[in-house]
């Protein structure tokens, strides 16, 4: 029914997508796995209307058609359930409903509304606010609204993430009865089990391109192997002994931020520890860091920090170093230049000259070998660029590094050198812990790694004892010998 | 004075303020903040005045005055949502800038006589006793600031176009996603509040407050139309109860200021304002989760700003 | 042609362009002759030395008042409250000034005067930030609201308990006594010393906000407050403390006008000069160094405007008019520049 003949999408120069070419009959459910990065999100953009494609084309039930914006999908039938979902949570579950339809017939609207959460087995008030819905509930209202507007190719977003386990089930029955309706269903997810259950073609994607392309039942090693890069078993970092005093303690933690957020987050992290975190995007880690970081208080539970518990508000004690994913967005000052972003990162005089974060500017060039002058300003960096003015940054005297994707945008050179500063800055009475979506990364330079599925951390061990194949298994949710179920 | 007159008196002289706190009500429902609304009134005073006393007629004198609300509000919107400027700093500069040119342009016309609005007594309800004198024997202005709010009413929560208008001013991303322009409603959703500004400003001139002059005397009213709207937390019907009882305050204050000498009539004029701030702490302080116990209370009166409100939609 | 100077330059000629031209045309629609208005108003500010000094009482207010809010602008808050700030000066100085004596010579007095109506200014705006940090109102409303507050009480107090012997007036409280006049030349309509606070207080703003780490520090508050916690910066604390500082100097402005121009308290204390300095940061793009020139035009425009009825029988708004204009098509040349660089 619906068909991506060679579709390719670059932006700028670079190439996020390259000839990539799946189909998803009607009646059926066809699952796209892939990496972080993989160009999935890119991917569903393009179906959606949201951006243009730069090559290939797209036919629906065998004809070309264009996409110029989402109402051009919406004509087709093209429906997407984002992660974030798209509504408006002042206004009613109807208003919600019936926003942007036709006709205005709210009584008409309301029985169609019955009947449509009947038949998928849904509870809803019709004039309660949304914003009183969990996510899982404004899901499934936004899955009866685009089924009302005649959808019939239905695209899922990593669905089942931040939502409960009798939620889940809901959805994998209305997902199966809309197949049985003749839709065809195209779901995004990362996660095993749902491939497995509810999947009957797969497309693997892989740094732009289609890796494989498979139908159920699946061989998990075939799928492991097609989504990540092959890599030879390596030799795990030298262990340093861990000492003694803890740098940061998490005890049964809860976050709500984040998709996932955070379900009883319990670890500890001790002085001369490199730790890697591993794990889809939205899993938790981000949650995680922010809060070792003192930006976001935990809902529940305690954190500590060098014993104490964690002071408030403000992020950057002389201890603590945190390097944000977005860096332009939240790590770094636009409009402001490599000089003065130095200044604010030491303490000093008060009143400053021409002269003054000079010196600290040009060695930072110099060593970590930015391109820029210390006049350059922040957004004129490479993207590159801005991840080396960040780790300049970084105090020398620091106890505890943060870090959501330290060496992104950096080729191999760069990422090696950088470690090798990050090393040398914690010493041995500091600590690393860091997210990175490299898994390579992640084993050679952290010596215990824990990895987040779902909110939770589902596997945490030192790097000497796992391997590459167990640390994939378990992003995708397998843990032990079994597939581990949400509690 | 005996109630009826009062309150007929009370009505009359809240009718403009209904009509331009309607007017942005519906603008800031569709998420923009047009801070313009004290000078276009200004300008749609003089406008009215000017081009009903030139044609002699009332009927061009209102439409000058919509119009030139209009093509203020115009100016906001192309800044404000198709340029996706700071809305608060081109409604600023414009509510001088009307202002001033309506001083400026109006100033041959001070102080003359000009046609008024007569009172439209309606046939047979103006007689009833009590009710008759109070909303049945009025100006036309006076008739349509009444007709305003059931419409306005109306238009917001039981109309697809109302529906449409709201869900831009809450996510612009959402209603995008469904295939409509948010920067298309919200431009004319500005342009709607616009000439009700317009027209409040032509029933001061043209009915209320008779004339032009320098100062004309509804100086202010805007800023007090844009309080009005917070504290009646953007739905029409607590806005337009808000207007009157604005309008109240100030008459006692103009009727008792001889009896209670201790209290400064300056508190009936400033009234408006800290109740904004008070209305909005109250929001504030609602959404705070450890505040629950009293945030169901709060609700009753108050609801939070439309979340899309000030900030410019750019397609990603 | 992609040099920042040339680019600058033709954009400031467009916008003047822009803005003169628009109201030439409505002039001359009118049937009024933009030499004329042009005439009397260079001969009502720059045409003779007394007028000269008529401009600078209003440049004075004017200039305090912009570097107050280059400070709030600096932080990313929207200070409408400036105009209240700029009142509460004013009442805060008259609190000490009219009084005959508190047995202190006159110059301290007078000192004192000054320093507590930066003081009033700051608290007046300090409370507004307050209200934002705690109560969640945004600066906007919660300034004009305060503006109101002020206003209220400043005609509380001149037609109450400040009211002049006899009886209450709207043209103000009594003069204050002689020599509580801030000293002014024989001759000259300006008080030298507030002439040179104004130097003093720009020269102040340039130096903390370009060259100190307070002002990076308020820079990157208003550029990036999520980032800026990153640097150890309190984006709330650091926000709060630009407030006072623009409040105080508004405050200030409002003490001058008291104490060296009108000798009084009066309801139109501030002449509307704290929001005529959000027009004019707003025309110099919230950016120092064009700050005391356009100011300057702006109060040769008020000042030459004052002529308009007289000599012409016009309205002096036109003044007004011209500076509305002016930031009206600055913010449409911006916001077309950045709509041509985002497109391309």
């Amino acid at each position: 029914m619906i068909e991506l003949a060679d579709i390719s999408k670059s932006f700028g120069k670079t190439p996020a997508l390259q000839g990539v070419s799946l189909s998803a009959g009607a009646g059926s459910i066809h699952g796209i796995v892939g990496e972080n990065g993989a160009g999935k999100s890119t991917l569903m953009k393009i179906l959606t209307g949201f951006t243009s494609r730069s090559g290939g084309e797209i036919l629906c039930r065998g004809k070309k058609i264009r996409l110029n914006t989402p109402s051009d999908a919406m004509r087709f039938g093209i429906g997407m359930l984002y992660q974030e979902p798209l509504d408006f949570p002042q206004l009613s579950i109807l208003e919600n409903f019936m926003a942007g339809k036709a006709a205005f017939a709210p009584s008409q609207a309301r029985a169609e509304l019955a009947r449509l959460a009947a038949d998928f087995g849904f509870v809803f008030h019709p004039d309660h606010k949304v914003e009183t819905l969990t996510v899982g509930e404004r899901q499934q209202l936004e899955l009866l609204r685009l089924i009302h507007d005649g959808t019939r190719i239905l695209i899922l977003d990593e669905p089942t993430t931040g939502i409960s386990e009798r939620q889940q089930k809901q959805l994998f029955a209305a997902l199966r009865r809309l197949k049985a309706y003749g839709a065809a269903i195209l779901l995004v997810s990362h996660k095993l089990e749902e491939v497995d259950s509810l999947c009957d073609t797969v497309t693997v994607l892989r740094h732009g391109r289609v890796a494989a392309a498979m139908r159920c039942p699946f061989d998990r090693q075939t799928l492991l192997q097609a989504m990540f890069d092959s890599l030879p078993e390596l030799l795990p970092p030298a262990q340093a002994t861990p000492g003694q005093e803890p740098v940061i303690e998490f005890d049964r933690v809860v976050s709500t931020v984040g998709r996932a957020g955070l379900h009883e987050a319990t670890i500890t992290v001790r002085t001369g520890e490199v730790v890697g975190l591993a794990g889809m995007d939205g899993s938790g880690q981000a949650a995680f860091l922010k809060i070792a970081g003192g930006f976001l208080p935990p809902e529940s539970g305690r954190v500590r920090r060098f014993g104490q518990p964690l002071p408030d508000g403000c992020g950057r004690s002389r201890d603590v170093a945190f390097l944000p994913a977005d860096r332009l967005a939240e790590g770094l000052l636009p409009g402001m230049t490599l000089r003065e972003h130095h200044i604010l990162a030491k303490t000093g005089s008060i009143l400053l000259s021409a002269a003054t974060g000079q010196d600290s500017a040009r060695r930072a060039i110099d060593d970590f070998n930015i391109k820029g002058q210390s006049e350059t300003t922040a957004e004129e960096l490479s993207g590159g660029n801005q991840q080396r003015l960040l780790l300049s940054l970084i105090p020398d005297k620091v106890r505890l590094i943060l870090m959501e994707n330290p060496t992104r945008g950096l080729d191999v050179q760069s990422a090696a050198w950088t470690w090798q500063q990050l090393h040398r800055r914690k010493g041995d009475d500091g600590a690393i812990i860091f997210a990175s979506p490299d898994l390579e990364e992640i084993m050679t330079q952290a010596a215990r790694v824990v990895v987040f599925y779902d909110g939770r951390i589902i596997l945490d061990t030192p790097t000497a004892a796992t391997s590459y194949h167990e640390i994939s298994r378990a992003i995708i949710g397998e843990a032990g010998r079994s597939i581990l179920r949400p509690a | 004075m005996d109630p009826a007159t009062f309150l007929a008196a009370l009505v009359t002289m809240a009718a403009p303020l209904v009509l331009a706190a309607l007017g942005e009500t519906l603008t800031e429902k569709a998420g923009v903040v047009n801070l313009s609304l004290d000078g276009t009134i200004l300008l749609g005073a003089m406008t009215g005045f000017v081009v009903a006393s030139v044609t002699q007629s009332l009927l061009l004198g209102f439409l000058a005055a919509g119009l030139t609300g209009c093509a203020v509000a115009a100016l906001v919107a192309v800044i404000g949502v198709w340029l996706g400027q700071s809305q608060v700093a081109v409604g600023f500069a414009l509510t001088f800038l009307c202002r001033d040119l309506a001083y400026f342009l109006g100033n041959p016309y001070a102080r003359q006589q000009g046609p008024q609005l007569a009172a439209l007594p309606v046939p047979l309800l103006a007689d009833l006793p009590f009710v008759g004198k109070v909303f049945c024997a009025h100006s036309l202005i006076v008739y349509l600031s009444f007709l305003a709010i059931p419409c306005c009413i109306y238009f917001l929560y039981h109309t697809r176009h109302g529906l449409i208008l709201r869900t831009a001013g809450e996510n612009p991303e959402g209603c995008w996603a469904r295939g409509i322009d948010p920067n298309k409603v919200r431009f004319l959703a500005t342009l709607a509040g616009g000439a009700m500004a317009g027209l409040a400003g032509a029933a001061f001139s043209l009915a209320v407050k008779p004339g032009w002059g320098h100062p004309q005397g509804c100086e202010g009213i805007g800023w007090i139309a844009l309080a009005l709207v917070i504290f009646g937390s953007w739905h029409p019907l607590r806005v337009a109860a808000g207007a009157y009882f604005f309008g109240l305050l100030q008459l006692l204050g103009i009727v008792f200021q001889d009896s209670f000498p201790a209290i400064p009539a300056q508190i009936f004029q400033v009234a408006p304002f800290p109740l904004m701030i008070f209305a909005l702490i109250l929001i504030h302080l609602s959404r705070n989760p450890k505040n629950r116990f009293f945030a169901g209370f709060i609700r009753l009166f108050g609801s939070p700003p439309p979340q899309g409100l000030g900030k410019p939609y750019r397609r990603s | 042609m992609n040099h920042p100077l040339f680019s600058r330059f033709t954009r400031i000629s467009v916008i003047t362009g822009l803005a003169l031209g628009g109201v030439g045309l409505l002039l001359f629609v009118l049937g009024i002759s933009p030499v004329d208005i042009g005439v009397t108003l260079a001969r009502g500010s720059i045409f003779s030395l007394q007028k000269f000094s008529h401009v600078l009482t209003i440049w004075i207010p004017l200039l305090l008042s912009s570097c107050g809010l280059l400070f709030t602008f600096r932080a990313g808050l929207w200070n409408i409250g400036i105009e209240g700030q700029v009142v509460f000066g004013a009442i805060a100085a008259t609190c000490l000034l009219r009084e005959e004596s508190f047995g202190l010579p006159a110059a301290v007095t007078l000192v004192l005067a000054h320093i507590l109506s930066f003081i009033g200014g700051g608290l007046w705006a300090a409370f507004a930030g307050f209200l934002k940090n705690r109560g969640g109102v945004n600066e906007i409303f919660g300034g004009l609201g305060l503006n109101f507050v002020a206003q209220g009480l400043i005609l509380w107090l001149i037609l109450g308990p400040w009211k002049r012997a006899g009886i209450a007036s709207m043209s103000g409280t009594d003069m204050f006594a002689r020599e509580l006049w801030l000293f002014t030349p024989p001759g000259w309509r300006l008080a030298p010393a507030a002439l040179v606070i104004a130097c003093i207080a720009f020269a102040a703003t340039a130096l903390i906000l370009a060259a100190t780490r307070f002002g990076l520090q308020i820079r990157a508050t208003g550029i990036n407050p999520t980032a800026a916690r990153l640097f150890g910066i309190h984006p709330g604390r650091t926000g709060l403390l630009a407030m006072a500082i623009g409040g105080g100097l508004a405050g200030l402005a409002g003490g001058l006008q008291v104490s060296c121009v009108y000798h009084r308290l009066l309801p139109s204390i501030s002449s509307g000069y704290g929001y005529l300095a959000l027009l004019v940061v707003m025309l110099a793009h919230y950016r120092l160094r064009p700050v005391p020139a356009i100011c300057l035009f702006f109060a040769c425009l008020a000042a030459g405007s004052i002529q308009l009825p007289i000599v012409l029988k016009l309205d002096s708004s036109l003044a007004g008019v011209i500076q509305g204009a002016c930031v009206v098509s600055a913010l449409l040349v911006h916001g077309l520049q950045k709509r041509q660089r985002g497109e391309l």
